[in-house]
């Protein structure tokens, strides 16, 4: 009993000094975190009520009128969908394929870090620097036009060009967006298959599972965290999609390509309307919160149990 | 993530403290010349201080990012600098839309707003200059201001005070390539729309695309617009719809319903709707891909920079002002005009203002003339314009009755971004005429 009497005490004395020690750590982040992140956003949200130009002082309080404009703005309700369009084809087809060459290429064969290399690269270039190759590959009668032309296709050529047809420019921007994201994703489900101990999946050969049954019942649960997280930010990155559209079409051809973030900074800083732009951002904001929470909460709860959810229970 | 040009700002916004701070003695002796304007001749002020002159810096941001302007620009700043050695002219040189969002933060900060500055005058100054961001230089360029086109030197003037200094104005109109429409079989250029529609036909036939626009950038197509509107309604009519912002008019959607006439014939280049200004339109022109475009007096050195060859068209380049519409109140001298100018911001030093005073001169403005880099708004340099398509934008803009200043520069920036989307969705075929009137209608009642 003495010994479970000075338990407390030892535990009361030492977490003034442990938490002293935790705060004086913290300060300098969570100070940068409250000056470039925390307050902006509050800044944002004050300014999302009033009409303003960013010139003048903040007078003309307007509610939620801006919010409301957002809504019934053909623009930004059309900019949601395409963003939405982007997540759905980005889990549909970018994060399969990434799976696919990731399983592919954690065989062992000859050239293996070769071909591990050249699909990571395109993640390396900047987003303006991909939107400014390919506007320069698909300007009509460039690159692309030539070799669809030599291969005989050439009557599959938009009239409008692949930037300027307002049906296709989206599909064009997700391939361009695939291009560049396919090898991330590839690397972050290859360190994920490289996680799982071979011998699992050869005692479910020697058991006599077929490869598939092997892959579809041992190693896509075992992936599970990695797949999650890799979806998560796919997700995220669809969402907040910006640099790449704003080089290549502005969000254009009429409005075809517009993102939220596009029709943030067109009004915001385009069009000097830093009221209405502040309350896109905050829209924009409040999609990407309640996304990644319920997505922390629904889905990745297992995989970071103890780090976010520690009322869990 | 999603915050992010929230976030620069904020982020700009302190660092600007931080900077003001440090700088703010700098910033106080701009007031004490502000506050003595009975003594207008600062040389009687100057000698106060007998010692050295103190080193000053003027902050110059411009958007000549090719040459031969570039060069000039700093040849201007170097001769200045020669002549006083405790000046240096700080020039900062900045794409077209890069510079106009960098302005915008830095004038949200309120903060390090450069001394001079591109400025097109208009609706988007008198923001900046409501805000405070300006120098009312009025009484500065009193001495001289006289030396300026005085039409041209009104698009830098708000509410009877004076914040800016023009060097370039022009006229836009329609350039051609005369091999082209020779070989269309076109003799002399269209003085009516119906004649230009007809040409564009004849054009098409041969296998020429007609005319090149730039979709994404909007605004060049939108002077087109402009022009149908200012033909059809005529000036005092346009005047009026900017002025009351009621855009639901006869002529507004009759220049709508001219613009679905040309978009039938399908004369644009291929691309169009997805194509930029410099690198799309410009470089069709410059590479001989296209018969006409409708553009200002910047349009050759734009279009030699773009082609291929580095050179243009040359000799096969011709101008023409926009046709009359058969039946429009516009007379045939009417413009839509427009240029550049230096805007000059709060914090300028008489320093600032003698460069200025210095950039306006005679000497400078042949030597813009002479580079082709603008058409100089200074008297007595109309001379040194010696290209036979400037000469005849020249005169189109000396013969002028009424000058309307571009659309998207003589209103703020929402209702220019609204016109541009609007006649931008118009000619990509995604709108109707009388959606582009209510919509920028609609644009007009939000201020």
């Amino acid at each position: 009993m003495s010994a479970t009497s000075a338990r407390p005490r030892v535990g009361r004395n030492k977490p003034p000094t442990r938490w002293m020690t935790i705060i004086l750590f913290l300060l300098p982040a969570l100070g940068l975190y409250l000056l470039f992140v925390l307050f902006p956003v509050i800044q944002a949200a004050h300014y999302s009520l009033f009409s303003w130009n960013g010139l003048q002082p903040l007078t003309d309080f307007v509610g939620i009128d801006n919010y409301t404009r957002a809504l019934n703005s053909d623009v930004f309700t059309g900019a949601v969908l395409h963003n939405v369009f982007l997540i759905v084809l980005s889990l549909a087809i970018q994060i399969p394929f990434s799976l696919f060459l990731a399983v592919l290429l954690n065989r062992r064969f000859r050239g293996r870090a070769v071909f591990r290399l050249v699909f990571f690269l395109p993640y390396v270039l900047s987003e303006a620097i991909t939107g400014v190759i390919f506007l320069l590959i698909l300007q009509p009668g460039a690159l692309l036009d030539t070799g669809v032309t030599a291969i005989g296709l050439g009557g599959s050529i938009p009239a409008d060009g692949w930037l300027g047809d307002m049906n296709l420019v989206l599909i064009t921007m997700f391939v361009i967006i695939s291009w560049k994201y396919f090898g991330f994703h590839m690397i972050l489900l290859l360190a994920g298959l490289q996680g799982i101990p071979r011998e699992i999946e050869e005692a479910a050969l020697i058991d006599g599972a077929g490869r598939w049954q092997a892959f579809r019942h041992i190693t896509l649960p075992l992936l599970g965290p990695t797949l999650r997280v890799s979806v998560f930010l796919s997700m995220i990155g669809a969402l907040q999609l910006f640099d790449l559209v704003w080089v290549m079409t502005g969000g254009g051809p009429v409005n075809a390509s517009d993102t939220m973030a596009t029709t943030m900074f067109k009004a915001g800083l385009k069009g000097q309307e830093m009221g209405y732009g502040s309350a896109l951002a905050v829209i924009l904001f409040m999609f990407a919160l309640v996304l990644a929470l319920a997505y922390q909460r629904l889905v990745l709860r297992r995989d970071i149990e103890g780090a976010t959810t520690a009322f869990s229970g | 993530m999603n915050l992010v040009p929230k976030r620069l700002m904020a982020g700009a916004a302190i660092l600007a403290l931080v900077a003001s701070a440090c700088s703010s003695s700098a910033a106080t002796t701009a007031p004490v010349a502000t506050t003595a304007p009975v003594v207008t001749t600062a040389p009687a002020a100057t000698p106060v201080v007998t010692d050295a002159p103190k080193p000053v810096t003027v902050e110059w941001w411009h958007i000549t990012t090719a040459d031969p302007g570039k060069a000039v620009f700093q040849g201007i700043a170097d001769a200045y600098m020669a002549a006083h050695p405790n000046v240096k002219i700080n020039i900062t040189i900045l794409e077209n839309e890069a510079f106009k969002t960098k302005l915008a933060t830095t004038m949200q900060s309120g903060q390090g707003v450069p001394d001079l500055f591109q400025s097109w005058g208009g609706g988007i100054m008198a923001q900046q200059a409501d805000a405070g961001m300006l120098k009312d230089i009025t009484s500065d360029i009193s001495s001289w201001s006289s030396t300026v086109n005085p039409g041209a030197l009104s698009i830098y003037a708000y509410k009877g005070k004076q914040y800016g200094v023009p060097w370039d104005m022009g006229m836009i109109g329609v350039w051609y390539n005369k091999a082209l429409f020779t070989k269309a079989g076109i003799s002399a250029p269209p003085a009516t729309w119906s004649d230009f529609l007809a040409d564009v036909t004849k054009l098409k036939a041969a296998g020429i695309v007609p005319l090149a626009i730039a979709g994404k950038d909007e605004w060049p197509a939108m002077h087109l617009w402009t022009y149908l509107t200012l033909r059809i309604g005529g000036g005092d009519n346009l005047a009026q719809m900017v002025q009351t912002g009621n855009w639901n008019t006869a002529a507004c959607t009759a220049a709508g319903d001219e613009v679905v006439k040309l978009n039938a014939l399908s004369p644009y280049q291929p691309g169009y709707k997805a194509a930029v200004y410099d690198k799309g339109e410009a470089a069709a022109m410059g590479n001989g891909k296209a018969a006409m475009e409708v553009m200002g007096q910047w349009a050759p050195s734009v279009q030699q920079a773009n082609s291929t060859s580095g050179k243009g068209i040359g000799a096969d380049l011709g101008w023409f002002p926009f046709p009359t519409v058969d039946g429009g109140k516009g007379a045939a001298t009417d413009g839509v005009g427009g240029g550049n100018g230096i805007a000059v911001g709060k914090n300028a030093s008489p320093e600032a203002l003698d460069f200025l005073k210095f950039f306006s001169s005679v000497y400078n403005g042949n030597k813009i003339n002479a580079s082709n880099i603008g058409m100089s708004t200074i008297v007595g340099t109309e001379a040194s314009v010696t290209d036979a398509n400037l000469k005849a934008v020249l005169t189109g803009r000396g013969t002028a009755k009424f000058m309307q200043l571009y659309l998207d520069q003589a209103t703020n920036a929402a209702m220019g971004q609204a016109i541009n989307d609007a006649t931008g969705a118009l000619f990509a075929g995604a709108s109707t005429p009388a959606k582009v009137c209510q919509a920028i209608t609609d644009a007009a009642a939000k201020k």
